[in-house]
C-alpha cells in the first residue's frame, strides 16, 4: 500500500466517522418521533383527535375515565405565556445593563452569580417556591391559595432569566464598536445608541436567547409540578391552579398500567408537547432569518 | 450458512441455560421491596432492623407508589410489593395472564386523617360532609359552621394509593372536584395546609402528629360520635377512615422472603410499625 492510498483511506474512515456522528442525532430524533407515534396511535384510533379538545382530564376514576387534553394544553400555554411576560423584559434589560453600562468590576460579580442561578436544580427551586414564593403570592394578592399559575410562572421565569441574560449579553457585546462610534459621532446619546443601534444590531441573538428561554420554560417539569397545584381546569386567570402537560406525564407515568388507554394518552401528550417545541423552533428560525443584520 | 445457524442456536441454548442457572441460586441473599410511598419509611426501618439480625442478607427498599410497586411485582422486578391499597381487579387479571398468583399479607393499619389549618374553628365533620367538600358541593367554611372563606381542596396525585383509597372509600368511588389541587407528596400537602387557613387535605395519620396541622374528628353519620384518629380507634375500626397496609409476593413466599414477612408480623416487627407511626395489628 502506498503512502498516498493509506492517507486516502485514513481520510475516508475519518469522514465516515464524523458523518455517522452527525447522522446519529438525526436518527435519534426520527426514532423518538416513531416511538411516540407508535405508542400514541392506539389512543388516537380509539378516541380520535377530538379528545384533544375535551376539557376533562380524569384518568383514574371508578365512574368515567376521561382523557381530555384541552385543560392541560391551556395550562401549559398559560404558564409559559406568563413566564415569558416576566422573564423577557427582565432578562433583556439586565443583559443590556451588564453589557453596556456596568463597570468591569460589576460585570465580574454579575456573571458568575447569574450562572449560579442557572445551576440551581429545579427541584430545589420548586421547594423554595412551595415554602417561600407560594405563601408570598397568596399574601400579596389576597388569594385563597398560593399554588397557582402565577407562582409557577415566577419560578419558570427565574429559570429562563439566566439563559436569556447570558446569550443576549453575548449578542450585545458582539455588536462591532464601529456601529456605536458612528452613532456617537452623529451626536446620539448613550441611551439613544443603545436603543436605536446596539439592540437592533443584536436582535437576532436576543431573539435566539428568548426562544431558548421559552424552550426551557415549556419543557420544565419538577418546579411547576410542585407549585401550580396541578388542578386540571381551564382558566385564563393567573391566580387559578393549572396542570401542565409536563407535570401530567411526570406525575402519572410511574403508576400507569402498561398498555392501558391512560398509558397511550400520556404518549399523545408527549407528541403534542414535541410538536409545540417544534413549532417554537420553526418560528425562532424564521425570526432569526428576517432580522439578521450585518 | 446452515452451519452458522446451527452454531448460533447452540450458542443461544448454552447462554439460556447459563442464565437460567444463575437466576435460581440455592440461597437468596438479597430481596427488593418496592411500592407505596406511604410505607417507604416503615419498610426502610423494617429492613434495617431485619438486616441487623441477619448478617450478610440485604434488603433494598424503594418507593414510587402502590401502583408502581404492583406493576413491578407483576413484571418480576421486585420480590415484595408494599401497597397501601388492595390490588385492583384488572391487576389480578394481568397477574393471571402472566401466570402469577400474588399473595396478600397485612402488616399493620393506617388511619387516614383529614387535615385542616390549626386556625380553622371546625373540629369535626361527618363522612358525608367530607365527601361533599372533596366533590365540590360544599365550597365555603361558613356552610360548616366555620369562619367564612373559600374551601381550598387538596388531594394527592392520582399515582398515590392514598388517592385511590380515599376516592373509593370516602367519595364512594366518585370523582374529586376538578379544582382540587393535586399535591405530589403528603409532606407537600401538609406544608400547604399549615400555611393556608382555608385548606383541607388528607393523608396518613402519622403526618398529623406535629402541631403544624389539625386533624379532624370524623363522624360516620350525623348521629354517631365524633372519633379522633388514634391507635386504638384505628385498630378497633371505630375511626371510619382506616386501611390495612399490605405486602404482596408472587406465589407463596419461601426462603428469605418468608423470613422477612414473618419478621414483620413478629412482635419485633410490630414494634417498628408503632414506632414509625402506624397501628400494629395487636395492642
Amino acid at each position: 500500500m502506498t503512502e498516498l492510498s493509506r492517507q486516502y483511506w485514513k481520510a475516508r474512515v475519518i469522514r465516515y466517522f464524523f458523518q455517522s456522528c452527525a447522522i446519529t442525532s438525526i436518527l435519534i430524533v426520527v426514532l423518538v418521533f416513531l416511538f411516540l407515534g407508535r405508542e400514541s396511535l392506539p389512543f388516537i384510533q380509539k378516541f380520535g383527535l377530538s379528545e384533544l379538545f375535551n376539557p376533562v382530564w380524569q384518568p383514574v376514576s371508578f365512574e368515567d375515565e376521561q382523557f381530555g387534553m384541552l385543560a392541560l394544553i391551556s395550562g401549559s400555554l398559560l404558564v409559559t405565556f406568563l413566564a415569558t411576560l416576566i422573564a423577557v423584559p427582565f432578562g433583556v434589560i439586565s443583559a443590556i445593563y451588564i453589557a453596556e453600562m456596568a463597570s468591569p468590576v460589576e460585570r465580574e460579580i454579575w456573571k458568575p452569580v447569574i450562572e449560579m442561578l442557572a445551576g440551581i436544580p429545579s427541584v430545589v427551586l420548586g421547594f423554595f417556591g412551595l415554602v417561600v414564593v407560594a405563601p408570598l403570592v397568596k399574601e400579596v394578592f389576597h388569594l385563597s391559595s398560593g399554588l397557582n399559575a402565577l407562582t409557577g410562572a415566577l419560578l419558570l421565569a427565574l429559570m429562563a432569566i439566566p439563559t436569556i441574560i447570558t446569550i443576549s449579553e453575548d449578542a450585545i457585546r458582539n455588536v462591532p464598536n464601529s456601529y456605536k462610534e458612528a452613532s456617537y459621532s452623529l451626536g446620539a446619546s448613550k441611551l439613544q445608541t443603545i436603543w436605536k443601534v446596539t439592540v437592533p444590531a443584536a436582535l437576532s441573538g436576543i431573539v435566539a436567547a428568548v426562544m431558548l428561554g421559552i424552550g426551557r420554560v415549556v419543557g420544565e417539569t419538577m418546579a411547576v409540578m410542585m407549585v401550580t397545584g396541578n388542578a386540571a381546569i381551564i382558566s385564563f386567570s393567573p391566580t387559578e391552579s393549572v396542570r401542565t402537560m409536563t407535570a401530567t406525564v411526570a406525575a402519572e407515568m410511574g403508576e400507569v398500567p402498561f398498555g392501558s388507554d391512560h398509558y397511550h394518552a400520556l404518549f399523545v401528550i408527549g407528541i403534542v408537547l414535541l410538536l409545540m417545541t417544534f413549532a417554537l423552533n420553526m418560528v425562532a428560525q424564521r425570526v432569526l432569518k428576517k432580522y439578521r443584520i450585518g | 450458512m446452515k452451519k452458522l445457524a446451527l452454531c448460533t442456536l447452540v450458542f443461544a441454548a448454552i447462554l439460556a441455560l447459563g442464565c437460567g442457572r444463575s437466576e435460581t441460586p440455592k440461597e437468596k441473599t438479597a430481596i427488593d421491596i418496592k411500592g407505596s410511598d406511604t410505607m417507604v419509611n416503615l419498610m426502610s426501618s423494617m429492613a434495617e432492623n431485619f438486616m441487623k439480625g441477619h448478617a450478610g442478607k440485604n434488603v433494598a427498599v424503594t418507593g414510587g407508589g402502590s401502583g408502581t410497586g404492583i406493576a413491578a411485582l407483576l413484571n418480576g422486578t421486585t420480590d415484595i410489593c408494599a401497597a397501601s391499597r388492595t390490588m385492583l381487579g384488572k391487576e389480578y387479571d394481568l397477574a393471571k395472564q402472566k401466570g402469577l398468583s400474588p399473595q396478600e399479607f397485612v402488616i399493620g393499619m393506617d388511619g387516614l386523617a383529614v387535615f385542616v389549618n390549626p386556625q380553622n374553628t371546625v373540629d369535626s365533620l361527618t363522612l358525608d360532609q367530607i365527601k361533599q367538600i372533596f366533590q365540590g358541593q360544599i365550597t365555603d367554611w361558613s356552610q360548616l359552621g366555620g369562619q367564612p372563606g373559600e374551601v381550598v381542596v387538596l388531594s394527592r396525585e392520582s399515582n398515590s394509593g392514598t388517592y385511590v383509597y380515599f376516592k373509593e372509600h370516602v367519595l364512594a368511588k366518585g370523582d374529586f372536584v376538578n379544582s382540587a389541587r393535586l399535591m405530589t407528596s403528603t409532606a407537600a400537602l401538609v406544608q400547604e395546609v399549615s400555611s393556608n387557613a382555608n385548606a383541607i387535605g388528607y393523608g396518613g395519620e402519622a403526618y398529623g402528629h406535629d402541631s403544624k396541622v389539625k386533624m379532624l374528628n370524623v363522624r360516620k353519620t350525623a348521629d354517631s360520635p365524633a372519633i379522633f384518629p388514634t391507635e386504638t380507634t384505628v385498630r378497633e375500626g371505630t375511626y371510619p377512615i382506616a386501611r390495612p397496609l399490605f405486602l404482596y409476593t408472587n406465589g407463596v413466599p419461601a426462603g428469605l422472603i418468608k423470613e422477612f414477612i414473618d419478621y414483620c408480623n413478629a412482635p419485633e416487627g410490630q414494634r417498628i410499625v408503632r414506632e414509625v407511626g402506624y397501628v400494629p395489628l395487636k395492642g
